[in-house]
């Protein structure tokens, strides 16, 4: 038993009001913005072009930085001739490791407090560690003279042998530490004895390429020293970890570096702390001078880690009745020795299904490139694709419906951890998609519908996400003269609708109409927020939003005095509504937070709060759950694959602004059909290179390949859950692979079980 | 990208003047031409524009078309003529790129535009069209995309263009000027297999400049099609494409068909093997099969482009049988 199992047992027995945030401050009183579908405060600056990317903050005196990228996988630099570009016009100056500022090494992801990608130096040697690393960055005037002088760098390399085949590299695979704090191996019974005994089962594999971010907005960051402080202008989902991060490299403390993130243009994991961050502050330090440094779309590929592959075993035995009797999920990923994301694909199958046995383990293949990292439901996304289809497979064995097969494996509790779920209404998904979708019209036969050249099937597959609630949030709340109040919180806000939702959530817990509410977030400067990651940065906050407005009140309350309407009564005892406080058994009587101030004779009233530790996620099994139903045509001549319709149906607790909400699960299924249908990055092995940097080669979908998505949710909230909400920024992706190749199944008989499912694998 | 110098040519004698400069390229919409130099691939010391060169389209003495070099993709594919008389054309424009790829991209680009070979696209790999003798990393690399028909051990890069599949299958000519005077190439002959020369792609000559593209005449009984098989539903180059035209008699009989295929060669691959064997043959499946496979007998897979050979054969069924059926 590890010390994770022992404080999840303990707390098993401990009330719900001991336990840190598992009963999440009520509201008091409803007003309306919570489930308004408010468009996104942030929509107009974006669509009339008043909002400014890190790539377009203006400075003075600024220089534009160019990098040259190495083109081995692993040896040292033999030669590095930098005269022909020092010597181009406007060059202010070229940095290598010759001569770049002594920094330590960032502190990668789960080390320390380190956010970074990767742990290694960077520039501090000769050494090269990855093809694409970058080697030199010039400086000069404008961008068109950097990337000119960059093109006049020469190098020469002494290669080494290099482990860029994955192939080669798993021989040695070996189990990663831990996965997320959880084991990377889990027996419960003898899963291959019961698999082997089963009387019906699959046992199949599966493979999943590599996949490289590609947010509409490259990487970037324009940077300047003031002193001895940092100022970096950044896109990113980590402000506080940057700050730390990169203080610690220069020998700063957190408090000297400021991140500054006000609007980021798509994250989905991949705009964390790299390379580029680091070099551009370094490169202001030696110039002088401030930099900016933007990727171009190639140098993301090389700079910006994405997802690793898999190669996953799914073996699954069940009795008559199709319950299952053994969950078999293991598989290798690779990943390097510099950095922490071993790709949790195994997550799903611990949560699912109340099988008679398990076995679930995963390796990693140590390999010699770009640290791969977080990208839209990692591990899930692809662990989904496997386990889902598996389940498809056994389903069409027993010649039982797949989402029968689900209803009778729907476990009670928790099947690997044994805790009580806090909210869990797949069933009911499941139920309301399949009648929405007009799943009774499938007919289970493959290949039995069919309309000209397009053959058509339906497939349907379970979606699920863990629930998370980050520690270290703490919200300040100003409320000023007016009965304006100011919540700011280092949140990041990448699109999703952070903002927006945030400040219905503020109006509703204090009783203010929207326009009474500014939600500051985008700078490390802020009371701590925590990364836009796990899905969890709305609840996070939404729990630090919670108990600084009880606070709030509370200090309200005291202001109030005995003058007041509210005279007497504990905050408890109060609604807030109408830009005040009333009593709730006598709503007349009420006091607003301007006339509270006035005569207390104070301008304005400020609270700043942290949120409870998330110890709820210890007590509870707390995951979000949907139905993904895909309808496909597959062409009969030439085996292109159309996404004809796609429903989601999900359950993640209480829905906060559907509008918000309904973005975000279109766009995680749209990148599911990506990753089901076209994502892959050529990763070449002989060089360890990525050959297709490029949105021209490497292929998202376009409008053609989205069809209509419909999406629908239970709604119901969780008890346990600030708001009763779920964070909904990543299930939508996961399952919704495995629904298509479900579908493509039903309308061709044939299972494809490597992606992307291409046309070539269906001649 | 190297700094350059830019130029804006009024006619074809200007243009034939400045491209006769060191270093110098003729610049279409640029879409293709800008991108190889912000990668460093192509390095022009000047450009020459010669967009406004010839931008009209008009008919011509024998009942076809001439298609000036600077007119856009996009105007060329909503052309009426083009769409009555030769649709295939149409649909094999709007079946490439973007909108605002095709509101840029010139004909004469185009025709020009360079293989989406990945290892042609990095500096860092070895690449015979970009350093002769410098090797091939495709052969034994990311094939998928790449040649089955045609190709050499120096090189199996294909042509990446749509339209000019199109071309090629309706017997377009291009025309040419140089300092030498003007000439006329057909569109089957004008690129070439990459034999040992993989860097020479086709039959211009250095300072040569493309004019325009001549159309014969529409047969009045052919009926004409463009199919393109890719990896999304838009914005993506063609694993297989083909261009067919087959006029069938009364009887059955095919009377006259030209058939291209696109993405399987160095250059838009007529497939003249499959026509012989059509001509004069009853037109049916069977005899579709038995002529695409006559025709892709000569196909050499590499490692991942091997389903090219089976996509092509049923391309080429598929779309001669409906347009046989619909003709019938
Ligand atoms: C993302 C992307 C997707 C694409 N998808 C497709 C697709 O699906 N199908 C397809 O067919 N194409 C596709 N294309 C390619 C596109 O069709 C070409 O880039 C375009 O046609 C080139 O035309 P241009 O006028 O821009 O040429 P330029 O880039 O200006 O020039 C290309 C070459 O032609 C030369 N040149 C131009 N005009 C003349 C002339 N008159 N005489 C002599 N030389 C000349 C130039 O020197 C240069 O070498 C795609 C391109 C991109 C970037």
């Amino acid at each position: 038993m590890s010390i994770m199992d022992i404080a999840r047992t303990a707390l098993r027995h401990v009330p719900d009001a001991l336990v840190p945030g598992a009963k999440p401050s009520p509201m008091r009183g409803q007003h309306g913005q919570i489930g308004a579908p408010v468009s996104r405060l942030d929509g107009v600056l974006k669509v009339g072009g008043a909002a400014r990317f890190v790539s377009e903050v203006p400075m003075e005196e600024m220089l534009y930085a160019a990098l040259v990228h190495s083109t081995i996988a692993k040896g040292r630099i033999a030669t590095l001739d930098t005269a022909a570009a020092e010597a181009a016009p406007g060059v202010a100056l070229v940095m290598t490791h010759r001569n770049a500022p002594k920094m330590r090494a960032p502190q990668a992801f789960g080390q320390g407090s380190g956010v970074a990608g990767s742990n290694l130096p960077i520039m501090q040697d000769d050494a090269v560690h990855w093809n694409g690393e970058a080697i030199a960055l010039v400086l000069a005037d404008t961008q068109a003279q950097a990337d000119h002088a960059a093109a006049l760098v020469s190098v020469t390399y002494d290669a080494s042998p290099a482990t860029i085949d994955f192939d080669a590299a798993r021989a040695d695979a070996q189990h990663p530490k831990s996965i997320l704090g959880e084991p990377p191996v889990l027996d419960i019974g003898d899963a291959e004895k019961a698999l082997a005994a089963a009387p019906h089962k699959v046992d199949l594999r599966y493979t999943t390429p590599r996949h490289n971010h590609n947010a509409i907005e490259p990487h970037g960051a324009t940077v300047r020293w003031d002193g001895d402080t940092l100022i970096l202008h950044d896109a990113t989902q980590m402000l506080n970890g940057t700050a730390a991060t990169v203080a610690d490299v220069f020998g700063l403390k957190p408090e000297q570096v400021r991140v500054l993130s006000p609007f980021v243009g798509g994250g989905f994991g991949g705009k964390g702390l790299w390379s580029h961050q680091i070099l551009a502050a370094a490169a202001a330090k030696l110039s002088g001078r401030p930099v900016r440094l933007s990727l171009t779309r190639e140098a993301v590929y090389r700079l910006v880690g994405g997802r690793t592959l898999t190669e996953q075993r799914v073996g699954l035995g069940a009795d008559a009745d199709g319950r299952l009797t053994a969950l078999i999920h293991t598989g290798v990923t690779s990943m390097t020795s510099h950095n922490n994301c071993p790709e949790q694909f195994t997550f799903p199958a611990r949560h699912l299904y109340a099988a008679g046995s398990f076995h679930l383990e995963q390796h990693i293949a140590e390999m010699d490139m770009l640290a791969n990292t977080f990208m839209r439901a990692p591990g899930e996304s692809i662990g989904t694709f496997a386990l889902e289809c598996a389940i498809d497979e056994l389903a069409e064995r027993l010649g039982i419906d797949p989402i029968e097969l689900r209803r009778r494996n729907e476990p009670t509790e928790d099947p690997t951890s044994g805790n009580a779920f806090s909210s869990r209404h797949l069933l009911k998904a499941y139920a309301d998609g399949a009648k929405r979708f007009g799943w009774e019209r499938r007919n289970a036969t493959p290949s039995s519908r069919r309309e000209g050249e397009w053959l058509i099937g339906m497939g349907v597959a379970t979606a699920t996400y863990p629930y998370y609630r980050m520690p270290g949030a703490a919200a300040r709340i100003e409320m000023d003269a007016s009965g304006h109040a100011t919540v700011a919180i280092a949140g990041q806000e990448m699109g999703m609708g952070t903002a927006t939702v945030q400040a219905q959530h503020a109006a509703d817990r204090l009783g203010l109409p929207l326009e009474a509410v500014t939600f500051e977030y985008g700078d490390s400067a802020l009371p701590a927020g925590v990364m836009a990651g796990g899905s969890a940065q709305t609840t996070s906050i939404l729990a630090a939003v919670a108990a600084a407005s009880d606070e709030l009140i509370g200090a309200f309350v005291k202001l109030a005095g005995n003058d007041s309407p509210i005279a007497g009564r504990r905050a408890d005892e109060l609604v807030a509504r109408d830009g005040g406080l009333a009593r709730a058994d006598e709503p007349s009587a009420h006091e607003s937070y301007a006339s509270i101030l006035a005569r207390a004779g104070r301008s304005s009233l400020t609270v700043e709060t942290a949120a409870p530790k998330p110890v709820e996620t210890m007590k509870y099994s707390m995951h979000s759950y949907g139905a993904q139903f895909a309808e496909v045509g597959v062409n009969a001549v030439t085996g292109e694959v159309r996404v004809r319709r796609f429903l989601g149906s999900f359950d993640c607790g209480r829905i906060l602004n559907p509008k918000t909400a309904t973005s975000q699960f279109r766009g995680g299924i749209i990148m599911g059909i990506g990753l089901a249908l076209m994502e892959e990055t050529l990763f070449d092995p002989r060089t360890g290179r990525v050959m297709n940097p490029s949105l021209a080669e490497y292929h998202v979908p376009v409008h053609l390949d989205v069809p209509e998505i419909d999406v629908i949710w239970t709604d119901i909230p969780d008890p346990h859950t600030p708001l009763g909400a779920h964070g909904i920024g990543e299930i939508g992706i996961t399952g919704t692979a495995a629904a298509i190749a479900n579908a493509i199944h039903n309308a061709t008989g044939r299972r494809l079980r490597d992606l992307p499912m291409t046309l070539d694998k269906l001649l | 990208m190297t700094p350059f110098t830019y130029a804006r040519a009024t006619d074809t004698a200007v243009a034939l003047r400045e491209g006769a400069e060191a270093g110098a390229y003729y610049l279409g919409g640029g879409t293709n031409l800008v991108d190889l130099m912000r990668e460093g691939i192509e390095q022009p010391a000047r450009l020459v524009d010669v967009t406004d060169v010839s931008t009209s389209i008009s008919d011509t003495a024998e009942g076809g078309l001439l298609i000036g070099a600077g007119v856009r993709n996009a105007a060329l594919a909503a052309d009426m003529r083009v769409r009555t008389h030769y649709p295939m054309l149409s649909r094999a424009l709007l079946s490439g790129a973007s909108p605002q790829i095709r509101n840029m991209a010139t004909v004469g680009g185009n025709i020009l535009q360079r293989t989406r070979c990945t290892y042609f696209y990095d500096a860092a790999a070895a690449c015979n069209k970009r350093v002769p003798g410098s090797g091939c990393d495709a052969r034994e690399g990311f094939n998928r995309i790449h040649a089955i028909l045609g190709a050499s051990p120096a090189c199996v890069a294909t042509h990446p263009s749509d339209m000019c599949v199109a071309l090629s299958a309706l017997d377009a000519t291009v025309h040419v000027a140089g300092p030498a005077g003007e000439r006329r190439v057909a569109m089957a002959d004008f690129h070439r297999l990459p034999g040992d020369t993989p860097d020479r792609e086709t039959e211009l000559a250095e300072g040569e400049l493309i004019t325009g593209v001549e159309l014969p005449p529409a047969g009045p009984g052919m009926r004409s099609t463009y199919r393109k098989a890719r990896d999304r539903a838009s914005y993506a180059f063609a694993l297989v494409s083909l261009a067919a035209r087959i006029d069938v008699a009364e009887d059955g009989t095919i009377r006259d068909v030209a058939l291209a295929l696109g993405g399987v060669a160095h250059r838009p691959w007529r497939a003249t093997l499959a026509e012989a064997h059509l001509r004069g043959q009853h037109a049916g499946e069977n005899a579709f099969r038995a002529a695409a496979q006559a025709e892709l007998a000569a196909a050499v897979p590499l490692r991942d482009n091997g389903f090219k050979i089976a996509l092509a054969e049923r391309l080429i069924v598929a779309v001669l049988t409906d347009l046989a059926g619909e003709q019938a």
